[in-house]
């Protein structure tokens, strides 16, 4: 390791270590500038449903991402529609617990940068099981919770890398793509990890306007940087409200519009996970996928039931009742009386 | 009342040690399941100001029903500040952030972590979760404490994937990777026993044996060679106190005890 001032006084940056793992998408801030700059920035209705949305933005091979907290603000609703599409071969960023894993029942998944894809208290995920350990996801590079949040705020930010210091010494880097160099200024080794850039991406919120103006209420994860790193966006949000709504507190605004390829109305959209102060996670549909995810037979017969069998979201939360829906209103975590 | 201690389980042994190690104004990182229950538990008994952080965002909970989720509502409830992971993380990464809560699949003895496969990489016999936010806390926290049960499966003298840096190869490993200078594997709480890491060669050593265990049985259960030092603590058992607001207050629903 160089001293601050040997680094600082040296000409060349020198690579310590590269991690093994596949570049699953080219951090092309050239080309997302220009992405962006085409985008349209006019203040349209982009109101659809999953099934147009899905049609027009997700094509087999894509790299897409989800962001949620475990089962907490999953877009739900999209997950099933590209179930029930059948899209294929997908690249995808995972932290992920049941969207995920209904991908991967399906086996739609080629290739995960991945950071934790388990069931939470319910333990192990047996689809990620099945789908590596048989080989069919050709492809897994592995990263941290915020290493993945990381790489989204470089591309949100414009910048091919980002500097960290997650991930150093591990197995976790060397089978990743990130890269140890040393730190010009100071001769610390730090970890570079790529800019991800989503081809689609896909967010669950408490409210937006027509145009996609979103806001999320409590914590927000990595929902603004993903937002940023998507050259598409798909938003599905609990509520449509009026632009007036939005611009009575434009500081809750997390997404704005011009990021927004489609929005989706979807109450209940994150079911059965949960929405905080809405709805609490459906736990007795958990335990049942929980069940049924233990053998491809009756993980196929989950999805036949609560996707195939069914021809959109509302079609879905039918097979629940309003009673049941109800009931987990009542349960929110945080709900104001 | 009677004299008689009270009988408790595994989980809420783990659970009651762990909670004794969470100092009242500080700062500590809380993973998924026992640590949850374990910062719930001190709070109500010895550290109302524990300041605890959920890794997507939520700083400064006041835990009144369980989390079954580090993302679900009750990491924010009456909190001071609900953010996001880059916050949290970074917080952690600037050195705010004194504790870290961990469970792991295997360990070895310089306290790195295993949560990714067993077996081979890219042809593993078993694919476990990855690392989820382990390495982030493992990397950034000053002091990372580990909660495991105990056997010769999990206590391996080699991981088979690093997910989660402990002391790595030894003293100096940590900083030599680039690691934040002074953090480390600070503490091992298992159903046997509470570990801690020798000050020179980092390597695992026996602190305390849990209540009716043997050094001997500690040493049998674990696949690498443990440091035993001159003196052994005795754990104290869950007190009657601790039993009763566990069961009550903490986890009342009976979902993890």
């Amino acid at each position: 390791m160089l001293t601050g001032e040997e680094a600082i006084r040296s000409e060349s940056v020198r690579i310590l270590e590269s991690g093994m793992g596949q570049l699953l998408q080219l951090p092309d801030v050239e080309g997302f500038r220009e992405w962006n700059r085409a985008k349209s920035k006019e203040m349209a209705d982009k109101r659809m449903t999953e099934a147009e949305a899905v049609r027009r933005f997700i094509k087999p091979g894509n790299y897409i991402g989800t962001e949620l907290y475990g089962t907490v603000r999953c877009p739900m609703s999209l997950i099933h529609e590209i179930v029930r599409q059948g899209v294929s071969d997908l690249r995808v960023a995972g932290q992920g617990v049941l969207d995920l894993d209904m991908l991967l029942a399906a086996s739609l998944i080629k290739a995960i940068d991945l950071t934790y894809i388990g069931l939470e208290v319910h333990g192990l995920s047996n689809c990620l099981r099945r789908e590596v350990e048989s080989g069919r996801v050709e492809s897994v590079v592995e990263s941290s919770n915020a290493g993945i949040a990381w790489r989204f705020k470089a591309a949100a930010m414009g910048v091919p890398s980002i500097p960290v210091r997650s991930m150093l010494g591990t197995d976790t880097l060397k089978f990743s793509a990130a890269k140890v160099i040393e730190d010009p200024f100071t001769g610390i080794p730090i970890a570079l990890l790529p800019a991800l850039i989503l081809d689609v991406g896909l967010i669950h919120v408490h409210r937006a306007d027509a145009c996609g103006n979103a806001q999320i209420d409590g914590i927000s994860g990595f929902a603004a940087e993903m937002a940023r790193a998507s050259k598409r966006l798909i938003i599905s949000t609990e509520e449509i409200v009026e632009t007036e709504v939005i611009r009575r507190r434009p500081d809750r605004t997390i997404i704005p519009y011009y990021l927004v390829d489609a929005v989706i109305e979807a109450p209940f959209g994150s079911h059965p996970g949960e929405m905080c102060y809405r709805y609490a996670r459906d736990e007795e549909q958990i335990r049942g996928w929980v069940q049924a995810s233990q053998t491809p037979e009756t993980a196929a017969e989950f999805l036949d039931k609560y996707i195939h069998g069914v021809t959109d979201h509302q079609a879905y939360l039918d097979l629940f009742g309003e009673a049941r829906l109800e009931a987990l209103k009542s349960g929110a975590p945080g709900r104001e009386a | 009342m009677s004299d008689q201690p009270e009988p408790y389980n595994a989980s809420e042994l783990l659970i009651c040690t762990t909670s004794r190690l969470m100092e009242d104004g500080t700062t500590a990182f809380i993973g998924t399941g026992i640590p949850m229950l374990a910062a719930s538990l001190a709070q109500k008994m010895h550290a109302p100001n524990l300041v605890t952080i959920f890794e997507f965002g939520g700083t400064g909970a006041i835990l009144e029903s369980l989390p079954l989720a580090v993302g679900g509502g009750c990491t924010f409830n009456r909190a001071i500040a609900a953010s996001g992971i880059r916050d949290i993380v970074e917080t952690a990464q600037r050195g705010f952030v004194e504790y870290g809560f961990l469970g792991g699949a295997q360990i070895d003895p310089y306290g790195d972590l295993n949560t990714t496969v067993i077996g081979d990489h890219d042809h593993p016999k078993v694919r476990l979760p990855g690392s989820g936010g382990g390495n982030d806390v493992g990397s950034n926290c000053w002091r990372t404490i580990a909660i495991m049960p105990h056997d010769r499966r999990r206590f391996v003298e080699q991981v088979d994937f690093i997910t989660t840096p402990g002391y790595l190869t030894g003293p100096g490993a940590r900083e030599a990777a680039g690691l934040p200078r002074g953090t480390g594997p600070y503490r091992v709480v298992t159903t046997l026993a509470l570990l801690g890491y020798h000050p020179e060669s980092k390597r695992m050593q026996l602190l305390a044996t849990q209540p009716g265990v043997s050094v001997d049985q500690v040493i049998e259960s674990t696949g690498f060679e443990l440091l035993i030092p001159e003196q052994v603590e005795a754990n104290p058992a869950p007190c009657a106190e601790e039993l009763r607001i566990l069961r009550e207050e903490v986890d009342a629903d009976g979902l993890y005890i």
